[in-house]
């Protein structure tokens, strides 16, 4: 075909000439529609009013003659317009029209002929009800899904265990390194203002009935049994659950895991009970760490506002009995399991795109911050109950 | 193949001169000259890591070239500045891999350009992306997919369908066919065909599929030692005297290729 008088194309977006509009003259073979100025996307809006305006009527006869430019957006809207159909019969007989354009039309034309948008359905009160009933359906799933990959990890764990020439020592020592040793830090001097803060509250409140001694007793409670694993744990399910769902995710994205799967390797024995062990050790080690450095958070504010001797302080915090830290001690491993698995299950859930693992990472650290809080709270009746 | 020579007496649609191309110490480009006429496909072929991508990413002012001048339309773009943009909404460009975006539908990703420089409504835009989606070849209900959902050939085609989005005057391919089955990259080949003679498109095709080169290509560049080696009709640059020509186009697959070209036609 030539191709010399190729449409110029820079009237598509530089210069708004005159938009196109259509009208309709009776002749003696019928209808004769007339489409004249510039079909194109700048016109878009003005060309939709023009259709609107033109009367409806039967086409028989299409003239070009005063035709500017057209691009698709034109097309689509000339063929919305006639109808498809209508407009693929009459293009052959139109007058006016150079061939260009007249293959140009009978694409569009041809495309859209086979093609039938459907109505978006209008809203209705049911969805509400049905967005519910899925939002319940998926909390339940998903607590399948959290139930079923706990016994997979546990049986892989235990498997693992079982054979020494299956553990995976690097892999371990770089998870401890990453979500244990890295973060001690942050979670001493974490707890250490949290310490400071439960000491002035408890002074401020306790000097009313004279007894400021008992901020020690309060102070020491509260991080050995509930504050120390606690805000670890919170801590560690935003920065170490995020990782591992981040991690994870991304490799799924990449196909990595199923590459591991094609090999004969266990995903979750290579990459979860490494993370799951690590943070068994970890997080123990770490509410300790936030115990003490609670406690001494305490024993700084004591010391400057209080008047509690450093001496006085040590020995009202020897008198508790050891069963409290026992109590908060015992919580650590159970959050460390549940983050961990949190984490590395939204990982693995995680769909071929960016956006699935943004949603993963944020969904991992809400579950697990809320799962650490929930047990912190049936533990806490627990124990009580149970007199401990 | 006959309309590239008529054109050429026209102005090019792209206009590549002196473009030296480096990263660090490796030269990539030497002197690169290169025209595309309009309405013409130009397929650009070369061994890896003769800067075939790297080519096409300079043209669309990706990279910055070390030297050189390049012109679309006959505008240079080194010197554009804010008129950029406007010559940006007059090429398409279809990656490698699609580059899709993957959190938005198919039908959002086609829209997207249309509701940002074409000022449409969301709800004229979405019909407009389904005509668009119907042109590539794609059915109506994979609009509504995301990127992620779709297979190869689909990625292809919803890529190349919001390339199309704004009309452009170039259309730019980096190897369309790579990934598709032969009945796949056989209809994407006859796609561009149909698409350019009814719009009119200069397409840049980026390529290694040699089917694609005898099927749809007016012109054939190929790139080798720093520079266009040579760019002409393929029956020209299969005749060549170059060793790597010689390899590409008379090796087996070559061969393979032109037989099947040539029962195509008669």
């Amino acid at each position: 075909m030539e191709r010399s008088g190729k449409p110029d194309k820079t009237a598509t977006t530089t210069a708004p000439n005159h938009c196109g509009s259509l009208d309709v003259a009776e002749n003696d073979s019928g209808a004769c529609l007339r489409v004249k100025g510039d079909w194109i996307l700048a016109h878009y809006a003005n060309l939709q009013q023009n259709i609107s305006a033109t009367p409806k009527s039967r086409v028989e006869q299409l003239d070009f003659t005063n035709l500017g430019t057209v691009d698709t957006a034109g097309a689509t809207l000339l063929a919305q317009a006639i109808g498809a159909d209508t407009l693929l019969s009459l293009t052959a007989s139109a007058t006016g029209l150079s061939s260009e354009y007249a293959e140009l039309l009978k694409t569009v034309a041809t495309a859209m002929s086979g093609q039938e948008q459907e109505a978006p359905r209008p809203p209705s009160w049911l969805d509400g009800i049905a967005q519910f009933g899925a939002l319940v359906h998926t909390g339940w799933q998903n607590f399948l899904l959290l139930a079923g990959f706990m016994g997979l990890v546990l049986t892989t764990l235990f498997g693992v265990v079982l054979h020494p020439r299956r553990w995976r020592i690097t892999a371990l020592v770089t998870q401890i390194h990453h979500t244990g040793l890295n973060a001690v830090a942050i979670v001493a001097l974490l707890t250490f203002l949290v310490g400071a803060v439960v000491a002035f509250l408890g002074a401020t409140v306790l000097a009313n009935f004279g007894a400021s001694i008992y901020t020690v007793n309060l102070v020491a409670y509260s991080f050995l049994r509930e504050f120390g694993v606690l805000l670890t744990a919170i801590l560690l399910a935003g920065r170490t659950a995020s990782a591992f769902t981040a991690q994870l995710g991304s490799m799924k994205v990449n196909e990595e895991i199923d590459a591991l799967r094609t090999l004969g390797l266990n995903p979750v024995e290579i990459l979860v009970v490494p993370r799951i062990l690590a943070l068994l050790i970890t997080l123990p080690l770490l509410t300790f760490i936030a115990m003490i450095s609670g406690i001494v958070g305490g024993a700084v504010v004591g010391l400057f506002s209080l008047d509690i001797s450093l001496a006085r302080y040590l020995a009202i915090v020897q008198e508790i009995p050891v069963r409290h830290f026992f109590v908060g001690m015992a919580k650590a491993p159970i959050f460390a399991f549940m983050i961990a698995l949190i984490g590395c299950l939204e990982g693995f859930k995680v769909q071929g795109s960016a956006q699935s693992v943004g949603e993963h990472t944020t969904s991992s650290v809400v579950q697990s911050i809320f799962i650490v809080i929930v047990l912190d709270a049936v533990a806490a009746l627990f124990c009580m109950e149970m007199g401990w | 193949m006959t309309a590239s020579t008529a054109n050429k007496r026209a102005a090019p649609a792209i206009e590549v001169r002196k473009l030296c191309n480096r990263f660090g110490t490796n030269l990539v480009h030497q002197d690169l000259d290169l025209d595309v006429y309009p309405g013409e496909i130009l397929g650009v072929v070369g061994g890896s890591g003769t800067g075939k991508s790297v080519l096409l990413r300079s043209i669309i002012g990706l990279i910055k070239p070390a030297a050189g001048d390049i012109k679309l339309l006959g505008e240079s773009i080194l010197t554009l500045g804010a008129q950029g943009s406007a010559l940006e909404k007059r090429i398409g460009v279809l990656f490698q891999n699609g580059a899709l975006f993957s959190s938005l539908t198919v039908t959002e990703n086609i829209a997207l350009p249309l509701i940002e420089h074409g000022g449409l409504k969301r709800k004229d835009a979405e019909y407009l992306a389904g005509v668009k989606l119907a042109l590539a070849g794609l059915p109506a209900h994979a609009g509504n997919l995301f990127p992620a959902e779709l297979s190869g050939g689909m990625v292809k085609r919803a890529a190349l369908a919001r390339a199309l989005a704004l009309d452009p005057a170039i259309l730019f391919l980096d190897e369309p066919t790579a990934g598709l089955d032969p009945i796949g990259a056989a209809a994407f080949d006859n796609l561009l065909l149909t698409l350019r003679d009814a719009f009119g498109l200069t397409v840049f095709l980026v390529t290694h599929d040699l089917d694609t080169l005898y099927t749809s290509c007016d012109r054939v560049a190929v790139l080798s030692q720093k520079k266009v080696l040579v760019a002409d009709s393929l029956e020209v640059v299969a005749a060549t005297e170059d060793d790597w020509i010689q390899d590409y186009f008379h090796g087996p697959r070559g061969r393979a290729a032109a037989t099947a070209a040539a029962q195509a036609k008669g």
